[in-house]
């Protein structure tokens, strides 16, 4: 168990600036995931971590104890790499107890605990085989097992799933989550998996090019992403984002050819100019007689089972929207996309940013002149 | 497809066979076949052909203590050459591998001996170990004979093997080096955060990583100090053979004996030794080391 704190860290290789001052603290026993693309910098974060990467500034402190200079041993942390790392001159059992060898623990005691951990992860009767005899999911395991053994009060883990396949990945996923209950050591989790994300985190830390976006619970950030980046690399389908002009006399918002009515003194707040909106597939409304909505042209249609999403064409930009199965729609059909005011995000153009505004017009104004949310 | 250019006629092949051909006839079968003859015959000393005397040479050359002598000190010579050219080579390349700020003019400064002739070495040597002027003449000034290839045998091997490791060092640590690169990098970070460090994480998991490049180098370097052409070519510049036969390794003493004692038969029959020798080490070293090698 302990906590962490990064404060204004900053890492370059040679003049090539990777991470421009992060600052997170996680608390302990939290799980702590954090997604980016590939290139954002969180793996090399995690890695300042553990002491694999020095760091180029500011501070990283665990349990209230900086450990910038200290060796990657010295740090109480246990990490599981992408490719998992396993010694291949080692059998499952060397692999394991490696760490208490190295720290000098009798034999009997070291076996004891190697079996006890071999139970844990399920490979009890793997403990005389050598990793090239192993599956992917076992190998897997047998890196998870020689992180727990060390019972590390910080566990790293490097997109420990990127090598499964996608049936492996979600079991594996469950006992990492199930794990973490289980030991409540805190641990931090790189990915560029966005389910893996949602799915694993007590607090998500979104990344992108060296900068974090957004840190909070999936949820919400799911509701409320803080940037454009955020909105656009949560959620799948991705949410659709339009550049629209906020039109004061007509109050409205304009885009591609197509108006959606707003509030007037809303559109007073937001006043003149371009902003960029956004909505979820998932939370645009479509039916043939729904008023209000914004006639668009079926371009294709992705079956997924459950449901359905169809792609959309408004003068040449992209839409998405999901449907359940009932509806049925066919390349080349005319249909109304209505697009709740209430689920609309909108965001600065120039920052890039959220702007706090609900555009429900049956939203009533707070005290402060700050829209809130109606009760109907 | 068959993607074999097929020549129709058989002499036109033969033709661009022919210098590669004439090459090895001449200087490999020719001799071989020589020193087969010769292990045999007998030259008579004053002309004529040569007479057939069977395992006589044989029995000549093992009845003669200095010959055993010479095989003693060619093992001596191989397995201490052997393990020191490996040893330096690794932790050279061990040191070069941790990629520490300015370690790259490294990695060519320890290649760089092994361009260098054997006699040319062994003669620098000479100097630089000289009891009476080189470096060690300071340690000889404070302890009087505490070294002197020239009057102690033992000296004298170890002077020869030191030359015989500086010039090969560098090519162990090529190999050597090589080697580590191609450990992957998360291997190594693994066992740091196990707890492991620079020197635990080298024995416990590179060098075992390396087994097939120091098995490969083992059995090169093991050849190479009993019959290379650098074994004869240091002994020869540094110590001919000498003080009282200390580095009358079993090169030196068959080029000895063939080429200033003119004594063709005997030298042969010696050769026919080493060849077999060598082979017999060879099959020693592939039955019962490789069984510990782990290949990926």
């Amino acid at each position: 168990m302990a906590d962490i704190e990064i404060r204004a860290v900053r890492k370059s290789y040679g003049k090539n600036p990777i991470l421009h001052g992060i600052d997170l603290a996680f608390a302990s026993g939290e799980f702590v995931v954090i997604l980016g693309p590939s290139g954002c910098g969180k793996s090399t974060l995690l890695r300042m971590i553990a002491g694999l990467e020095e760091i180029t500034g500011g501070e990283i402190a665990i349990n209230r104890r900086v450990v910038n200079r200290l060796e990657p041993r010295e740090r109480g942390c246990a990490m599981v790499f992408q490719n998992y790392a396993l010694y291949p001159h080692m059998t499952v059992a060397g692999n394991i107890g490696y760490a208490l060898k190295v720290a000098g623990v009798p034999k009997a005691e070291r076996l004891r605990r190697i079996e006890e951990t071999a139970k844990i992860v399920g490979l009890f009767d793997y403990l005389d085989r050598k990793p090239a005899a192993l599956s992917g999911g076992q190998r897997q395991r047998v890196a998870m097992a020689r992180a727990i053994i060390r019972e590390p009060s910080v566990f790293l883990f490097d997109e420990p799933l990127s090598n499964l396949d996608a049936k492996l990945r979600v079991t594996m996923r469950a006992e990492i989550r199930k794990l973490h209950q289980r030991l409540s050591a805190t641990s931090v989790f790189v990915t560029h998996d966005q389910v893996e994300a949602m799915t694993l985190a007590d607090k998500l830390v979104v990344m992108n090019k060296g900068v974090v976006e957004q840190v909070g619970q999936p949820l919400d950030i799911y509701h409320r992403p803080a940037s454009i980046f955020v909105a656009s690399f949560i959620g799948a389908p991705a949410m659709n984002l339009f550049d629209a002009d906020i039109d004061l006399d007509g109050a409205c918002l304009a885009f591609a050819g197509a108006k959606l009515l707003i509030d007037r003194a809303l559109a007073a707040q937001l006043g003149a100019g371009t902003v960029t909106v956004g909505i979820r597939p998932e939370q645009c409304i479509v039916a043939p007689d729904a008023k209000g909505g914004v006639a668009m042209k079926v371009d294709f249609v992705e079956e997924l089972g459950s449901g359905r999403v169809i792609h959309l064409e408004l003068n040449g930009h992209p839409f998405a929207a999901c449907v359940d199965e009932q509806t049925r729609v066919r390349p080349g059909d005319w249909i109304s996309l209505v697009m709740p005011l209430a689920q609309l995000h909108v965001f600065d153009q120039k920052t890039g940013r959220r702007i706090e505004v609900d555009l429900d017009p049956r939203a009533v104004r707070g005290p402060a002149g700050q829209p809130a949310l109606v009760t109907v | 497809m068959d993607k074999r250019a097929a020549f129709r006629s058989w002499w036109l092949p033969s033709l661009f066979a022919l210098p590669q051909i004439i090459l090895i006839l001449l200087f490999f079968y020719w001799p071989a076949v020589a020193v087969l003859r010769w292990a045999f015959t007998l030259e008579p000393p004053f002309g004529g052909a040569a007479e057939f005397v069977g395992l006589a040479n044989f029995q000549e050359v093992f009845a003669d203590p200095l010959y055993w002598n010479s095989v003693g000190v060619s093992l001596a010579f191989a397995l201490c050459g052997t393990v020191a050219t490996i040893f330096i080579g690794l932790v050279l390349a061990l040191a070069v591998d941790r990629q520490l700020p300015g370690s790259g003019p490294f990695r060519f400064l320890y290649i760089l001996p092994y361009a260098i002739a054997g006699p040319a070495a062994g003669m620098a040597f000479r100097f630089i170990l000289s009891p009476e002027r080189g470096l060690m003449a300071s340690v000889n000034a404070v302890f009087p004979e505490f070294w002197n290839p020239a009057k102690y045998g033992s000296h004298a091997l170890i002077l020869v093997i030191v030359v015989f490791a500086w010039k090969w060092a560098g090519y162990t640590f090529i190999f050597l080096l090589a080697g580590l690169q191609s450990v992957p990098r998360s291997l190594i970070e693994a066992a740091a955060m196990d707890g492991s460090g620079p020197v635990r994480r080298a024995v416990d998991i590179q060098i075992p990583m390396l087994a097939p490049t120091l098995f490969f180098l083992l059995v090169i370097m093991m050849t190479e100090g009993f019959v290379g052409a650098d074994t004869y070519g240091i002994v020869d510049r540094t110590t001919e053979g000498g003080p009282n036969h200390g580095t009358d390794v079993m090169v030196y003493r068959i080029v000895e004996e063939a080429f200033r004692g003119l004594n063709y038969s005997g030298a042969s029959a010696q050769s026919l030794v080493l060849i077999g020798l060598i082979m017999i080490f060879t099959f020693i070293q592939f039955r019962y080391i490789e069984r510990q090698v782990h290949y990926k």
